[in-house]
């Protein structure tokens, strides 16, 4: 199952590799990890969307726990919280499709970033379920290249 | 006061109260080594840097404090490896430093450059590379801290050349704060008392002790506890000597040699309460069949250890020595009657025993060093058959008497730990019981020895081959003997005589106990060659993906 996990870490160097070796050596995918700096400068969150057996992502929340520089672990999975990511998509377009992609991308309050005879950029940002849909509805029109952020969260408590 | 960086390395470590340090010089630790020259500090020259790693271990296991070595960057750094995953994998404290080239050359490819943060990352529980001369004296607070408290282990400081000729005021910081890291030593209150429920109901339990009660000094609680309730105790191999082998209410180890008793008893008991142990599967065999009628407490200062293999039902996390304390306060004792007379039926039937003919016999001599040094020596082991044998056959009534790579099983381990352990404690015995494939791994440090004149013996269960491999070849891999004789093996009588040590061959049962007599009299390094049954084996054995109630080799 998909987990939605925040990690609060110390704001330096080498940080990531100890967090990013740690689900790689128990063999599993990260599908997303995102990290900026918060309120505080000298803390750095992480949000990581990662793929596991309930059983592994135990232990690894365990062993994300037992780093020295991660500050806190919060388990967004199962608690209610508000993700978004931003997405930047290159779409083809002819003079055909122009108004129909525009009107579809104004449905999903996605902005066009740049306009050229042969394609579009158009931004969008959502929860997961929207930018599933947004990104099915745009691949009939023929997507050329996606840029994902990746996921952040947090919790609504 | 302004000092270098090298000076403040020295200052600190004099603060953390280092007194022996193990390593091996090189071009950028050069400011390190001059500083070290005058600094009072007792610093051993090994012959490689796997041995200081190694000496350092033996020394932090036999003396409870933390181990120290020191090398340079690249080659040095990565020698250092294999020494610093066996001691991680045990939860040994040690810090290691390691030169590292100028911060500008970093990430250059430079002379004897290599990212040792990133190769130790997962082998050790923290690392650092020091790149501001400012924080070099916290960093190293910090380092002895982490690797000393908790579930101990590796930490490794990185240090820059010019780091350590850049000069900063030295202030050594009084208190640590690291906010991500916060040991639970205090057991949860209300898990102690439902862990005392359940012993109190208990009609079959078993103690099954590991590393962590020698780590956390819980012996005495162990014993006491003991004392009250009565509940047999089985030990993993590093947790030998953290309850008297010769106690009564002992079954000695588990597991894949374990005795056939401690197997059964476990396989058979309604409540095991684990204490600082891992379930490692070396312990459980068959994961699925372990303890199959037993409920499970676990108590563990690393969260991560409890139902990591085996589901637990009351997870206490907290130190070995404070949980034993809250639990002797609460415990009753258990109406186990019933369960000792079944036991003592198991332990004379399946007694740990060998075929004692008149050959020469690996267990024999284990037996006899027991007897020679009256069970009062250190003991650390080399990996495979003559670790076993040395595990089953002397017994270790004490805490840090038994010194062996449990987890990562390393080769070539036992003697310089057998150095460090004798360094840490002059006046006791140390014997590495070998064989003679292991101790060829790291048998340079017979110099080592003797320069620092340190009277460590070493007893080679010469069977001419890689015992233990050899084992699972005759047994599972039909005898075919793939590369485990060793038909080439260098005289270690001539040997030990040209590293300037005592040789001594020793071919015939009757001459075992007066070599060793004789040994003990030399105050200087001495190597004994014992000639043994080259196809003995180590029994019971619990073949690999078995229940531990299914052994093979049980002599009844």
């Amino acid at each position: 199952m998909k987990k939605t996990i925040a990690v609060l870490v110390e704001n330096h160097f080498g940080v990531l590799t100890h967090v990013s070796g740690l689900f790689s050596a128990r063999g599993f995918n990260i599908d997303s990890l995102t990290v900026g700096e918060t309120e505080d400068p000298t803390i750095s969150r992480m949000t990581i969307v990662a793929d596991g057996d309930e059983k592994t992502l135990e232990q690894v929340k365990k062993q994300l726990n037992r780093l020295i520089d991660v500050v806190k672990v919060i388990d967004l999975t199962d608690e209610d919280f508000v993700d978004r990511e931003l997405v930047l998509v290159k779409v083809k377009i002819d003079n055909k499709k122009r108004s129909e992609i525009l009107h579809v991308a104004d449905t999903f309050q996605a902005k066009i970033d740049d306009v050229k005879k042969e394609n579009v950029v158009i931004e969008v940002t959502g929860d997961q379920n929207k930018i599933k849909s947004f990104i099915e509805m745009m691949r009939s029109f023929g997507i050329v290249e996606i840029v994902r952020t990746g996921r952040i969260a947090i919790g609504r408590k | 006061m302004k000092m270098t960086g090298a000076k403040i390395f020295i200052e600190a470590l004099k603060k953390e109260g280092v007194e022996i340090m193990f390593g091996y010089p090189g071009g950028v630790v050069l400011p390190i080594f001059d500083a070290l020259y005058d600094s009072g500090i007792n610093f051993i020259l090994t012959r490689h840097e796997q041995g200081a790693a190694h000496a350092a271990d033996g020394y932090a296991r036999a003396t409870g404090k933390v181990g120290v070595c020191l090398a340079t960057s690249g080659p040095g750094a990565t020698n250092l490896v294999t020494g610093l995953a066996t001691a991680n994998m045990d939860s040994v404290p040690i810090v290691a430093f390691t030169g590292q080239v100028r911060t500008s050359l970093i990430g250059n490819d430079a002379f004897q450059e290599v990212d040792i943060s990133g190769i130790t990352r997962p082998i050790s529980k923290h690392n650092y590379l020091v790149k501001d001369i400012n924080k070099l004296a916290t960093v190293i607070k910090n380092a002895f801290h982490i690797a000393s408290t908790g579930r101990p282990g590796v930490v490794v400081v990185d240090i820059p050349v010019d780091i350590q000729i850049q000069e900063a005021d030295f202030y050594y910081p009084e208190s640590i704060e690291i906010r991500g890291y916060k040991p639970t030593y205090n057991a949860h209150i209300g898990q102690i008392k439902r862990a005392c429920k359940l012993i109190a109901a208990s009609k079959k339990p078993v103690l099954y002790v590991g590393g962590g009660v020698i780590i956390s000094n819980a012996s005495g609680e162990l014993i006491e506890f003991v004392k009250k309730t009565e509940i047999p105790v089985t030990m993993t191999l590093m947790g030998l000597g953290a309850f008297p082998g010769t106690d009564k209410f002992s079954l000695g180890m588990l597991g894949m040699h374990g005795t056939a008793y401690a197997n059964h008893a476990i396989h058979e008991s309604d409540l095991i309460i684990a204490i600082g142990a891992r379930f490692d599967d070396r312990v459980t065999g068959k994961i699925e069949e372990f303890a199959p009628h037993a409920k499970i407490i676990h108590i563990d200062i690393d969260p991560c250890a409890i139902s990591k293999n085996v589901e637990v039902d009351i997870p206490i996390v907290g130190d070995a020595k404070c949980a034993l304390r809250d639990l002797l306060k609460n415990v009753e004792k258990p109406d186990i009657s019933g369960w000792h007379k079944q036991i003592e039926v198991w332990k004379k039937k399946y007694p740990l025993t060998y075929k004692d003919d008149s050959k020469l016999r690996p267990q024999y001599v284990v037996e006899e060093i027991y007897n020679v040094t009256k069970g009062n020596a250190i003991i650390t082991t080399e990996v495979g058959q003559n670790q076993m044998w040395a595990a089953q056959f002397y017994k270790y009534d004490k805490p840090r008497q038994f010194i062996s790579s449990g987890g990562l099983g390393t080769m070539g381990y036992g003697f310089p730990a057998a150095i460090g352990a004798q360094m840490g404690c002059p006046k006791k015995h140390v014997f590495d019981i070998a064989g003679d494939g292991s101790i060829q791994m790291n048998i340079q440090e017979l110099t080592t020895a003797v320069a620092n004149k340190v009277p460590v013996k070493v007893a080679i269960l010469n069977n001419g081959c890689l015992g233990m491999v050899r084992q699972w070849q005759e047994l599972f891999y039909k005898k075919r003997y793939s590369y485990t004789i060793l038909e080439a093996c260098p005289d270690f009588v001539k040997l030990a005589e040209a590293y300037g040590a005592v040789g001594m061959r020793i071919t015939k049962k009757k001459d075992v106990r007066k070599a060793i007599k004789d040994a003990l009299k030399i105050k200087r390094p001495v190597m004994m060659d014992f000639r043994v049954e080259p196809e003995e084996n180590v029994f019971p054995m619990v073949p690999a993906g078995q229940a531990i109630n299914k052994m093979i080799g049980v002599l009844a």
